[in-house]
């Protein structure tokens, strides 16, 4: 994945941060203007974190790991931020991985799933793009049968992207769709499937049994797929993200992580303390909705994009 | 009823307490606790903090009634008065107005607006016998125009035809037009999802309340929101004058303390509660239930409501019957098994037990679901006569009803060690039940 030729993520994520007051920034400059770090000022430092999304656990976590060295000493407001950022960097540094591409699979098939309305069919127009930029052929697989209109939502993008998509009736069976788009993609000697699937909550068990399905049928033609299943994640998802996560990744296993929707005033938080749980890759984040806000997930610019640092 | 959080805060304040009234250090130490548990479900901090200020007021001094312990009083009161700031139940639509009556609605991409558009619709039609048009704004998101279409077409609800190249205002003005002429009574207007920090889609959403100047404006909101539910809540009231909101994916396992940071924030009723994927998953607001979500204390009032809507009358009285003769065969497990499957298996029961949100962390998922189906599989593969008695079950039989379940001799072992089990205990409660329970017997061992 490229960054954006004109203007960098983060550019992007300062624009649109600027039209909204930054809280956790000025939460932290009128915390400290060069005073003693002492336990009021550590609690309001975790509040400034939970606010974020990191959750109760991980903020105290990360905070004491600062708080540690620099107990009653004179601190000021940029040095508390840089130091807070980088224990964040830290942790996010291993996960923050692009999404490899396995060219001797022909194609190599990434099973795209989530929750409702957490972007999933964007996001699938995102990385068509970047594929397709990259030169791979690309085909896509329409497995959501169920939501009115998903079928056509995915097969517009593919005739603006000029990408051929599989489709079937609504209502058929989405593991039918899965089977047929992959046959066909082997024969037309596709570089890479993706198959887009209706969005389901984690505890709906007859629902996530379907996706369960679709993996077993994709077996069928070839043990090794799904080479990658996406699980998308909306940054504006509180700390139900765990349960999502866990169990997609039981049920899907999961092989990697995309967050969208950061150019809100979501920051997304929730990512810190997913890396430390589940220890999955983060892929990229998306930043808009056409097909170029797609970015390469990067540990310290995120780390600073959550503690209010500027690039 | 007050298990979960209650437990924790029995264990730090409950030796420390005396009798009598609550203490300001008592109440401290548990607020610490209740924040916690606010926090974890998602309520915004700003509206934790102050929430916990008012009701730490209203906790210090308290008598503690004798027969509950300090940690239950404090629950109790963060409860009730969890309960008082969510608001009131059943708020229906205001349609006081002359017809054609607006109903916006607006949010974030992916709130869930246009299935709820449905979903209203279908619920003016049949609830309060209105004609409904639906008119999609969104002409951004590829296909969703066309998505309500379908809704529509699904639901048998009127639709705005679409006509490719209108804006959302000019769309608003049509459909005013069209229902004015065609004599609807209600126009349900499905807006586009839109970031609240886009200035060009607020001021947007904006001209088109004015066009449109809805008798309700309802904010729909994700259930699933995390601390961002603050900043979404008060653009949104900034912008627009909200009358209510509309909380979405209530039937995942979230907490749903977005609940309380958009009734806090925006001051608006909650409206309803969208609960499924299909049409007619919309629920009245009932703030007790969603207070009981929120401090992870179960919802039993609906798991109560789902048992008794599920379970067959009849199906129940026969059982009694059986019970009382002491008479429990394999076709009465099969039927209890259904009935339990019927009422969405161990996973949906667990979600509205209260004290359970850790249990179920620790259960191993995905196996426990496939249990009762393939149990159920091994008594259908049995005739009539194994199953009124079990005892006729030899090697072989057995050998034949694995084969015929798809399951092994084990497992029709496994099922049958249970059905012994069970029927014991059937026959135990039988006599217990004619001597009376407390008389002995369910307590003695």
């Amino acid at each position: 994945m490229s960054d954006a030729p004109k203007k960098s993520w983060f550019t992007r994520l300062k624009e649109g941060l600027a039209k909204t007051s930054r809280p956790l920034t000025q939460g932290i400059k009128d915390l400290f203007t060069k005073k003693k770090l002492d336990q009021a000022s550590i609690e309001e430092l975790e509040d400034l974190l939970i606010q974020a999304d990191l959750g109760v656990k991980t903020s105290h976590k990360i905070v004491s790991l600062i708080a540690k060295s620099r107990f009653d000493k004179d601190v000021d407001e940029e040095e508390v931020r840089v130091a807070l950022a980088q224990e964040i960097a830290t942790i996010l540094d291993p996960i923050a991985k692009p999404i490899v591409i396995d060219n001797t699979q022909k194609p190599h098939v990434i099973l795209v799933v989530g929750v409702n309305g957490t972007g999933k069919t964007t996001t699938i127009a995102k990385l068509t793009k970047e594929f397709k930029e990259e030169g791979h052929s690309i085909m896509l697989g329409a497995a959501d049968t169920f939501r009115a209109a998903a079928i056509e939502q995915l097969q517009i993008w593919g005739d603006r992207l000029k990408i051929p998509v599989v489709t079937k009736q609504a209502g058929a069976d989405p593991a039918a769709v899965a089977f047929e788009a992959y046959e066909k993609a082997r024969k037309d000697n596709i570089d890479i499937l993706m198959i887009d699937t209706a969005g389901r909550l984690q505890n709906k068990t007859h629902l996530m049994a379907e996706l369960e399905k679709i993996i077993r049928t994709l077996k069928k033609i070839d043990p090794t797929a799904p080479h990658t299943v996406l699980l998308i994640l909306d940054a504006t998802t509180g700390q139900n993200a765990y349960n999502q996560v866990e169990i997609f990744q039981q049920l899907t296993g999961v092989t990697g992580l995309i967050m969208t929707k950061l150019d809100g005033t979501a920051k997304g938080g929730i990512i810190v303390g997913l890396a430390e749980k589940f220890n999955l890759p983060i892929h990229a984040i998306g930043v808009g909705e056409t097909s170029e806000d797609l970015k390469p997930f990067k540990a310290q610019d995120f780390a600073n994009h959550l503690m209010g640092i500027e690039a | 009823m007050f298990e979960g959080l209650s437990n924790k805060l029995s264990s730090i304040i409950d030796r420390l307490v005396g009798k009598g009234a609550l203490t300001e250090n008592d109440v401290n130490m548990a607020m610490r606790e209740i924040r916690i548990a606010l926090l974890e479900a998602d309520v915004a901090l700003p509206v934790v903090k102050e929430f916990i200020e008012t009701v730490k007021a209203k906790a210090i001094g308290q008598d503690v009634v004798k027969s509950i312990s300090a940690g239950q009083m404090v629950v109790k009161i963060v409860h009730d008065h969890l309960v008082e700031v969510l608001g009131q139940k059943n708020s229906e639509l205001n349609l006081n107005a002359a017809p054609p009556q607006v109903i916006m609605l607006v949010g974030l991409q992916g709130a869930g607006k246009t299935t709820l558009t449905a979903k209203l619709a279908l619920r003016l039609k049949n609830k309060r016998h209105k004609k409904v048009l639906m008119a999609s704004l969104d002409v951004k998101r590829p296909a969703a125009q066309l998505q309500l279409a379908t809704l529509g077409e699904q639901a048998n609800i009127a639709t705005l035809p679409i006509v490719q190249g209108q804006n959302p205002v000019e769309i608003t003005k049509r459909a005013l037009q069209t229902a004015r002429l065609e004599g609807f009574d209600v126009i349900l207007l499905d807006t586009a999802g839109r970031l609240h920090i886009d200035d060009e889609l607020m001021d947007e959403v904006k001209d088109v309340h004015h066009a449109g100047t809805p008798i309700e404006t309802l904010l729909v909101v994700d259930a699933l929101t995390g601390q961002d539910a603050v900043n979404v809540a008060k653009a949104f009231n900034e912008k627009l004058p909200l009358t209510g909101v509309v909380l979405t994916r209530v039937d995942g396992d979230a907490r749903g303390g977005a609940a309380l940071s958009m009734r806090s924030i925006t001051g608006c009723p909650i409206k309803f509660l969208s609960t499924g994927e299909k049409l007619d998953q919309l629920d009245d607001f009932h703030p007790e239930r969603v207070a009981s979500r929120i401090l992870d204390m179960g919802d039993v009032v609906s798991l109560v409501e789902k048992a008794s809507e599920i379970i067959d009358q009849e199906e129940a009285e026969k059982m009694a019957k059986k019970l009382e003769k002491g008479k429990f065969d394999l076709d009465d497990l099969a039927n209890q098994l259904k009935q339990f499957s019927k009422m969405g298996g161990i996973q949906n029961l667990l979600n509205l037990l209260p004290g359970m949100g850790q249990l179920k962390k620790d259960m191993p998922k995905g196996v426990d679901e496939k249990v009762v189906p393939r149990q159920l599989a091994i008594i259908s593969s049995m005739t009539l006569k194994e199953r009124k008695d079990y005892k006729v079950l030899n090697a072989s039989r057995k050998k034949r009803i694995a084969a015929g379940s798809g399951t092994t001799v084990q497992d029709v072992n496994k099922l049958l060690k249970r059905f012994e089990e069970a029927s014991k205990m059937m026959k135990h409660l039988s006599k217990v039940g004619k001597r009376g329970l407390f008389s002995g017997g369910l307590f003695s061992k």
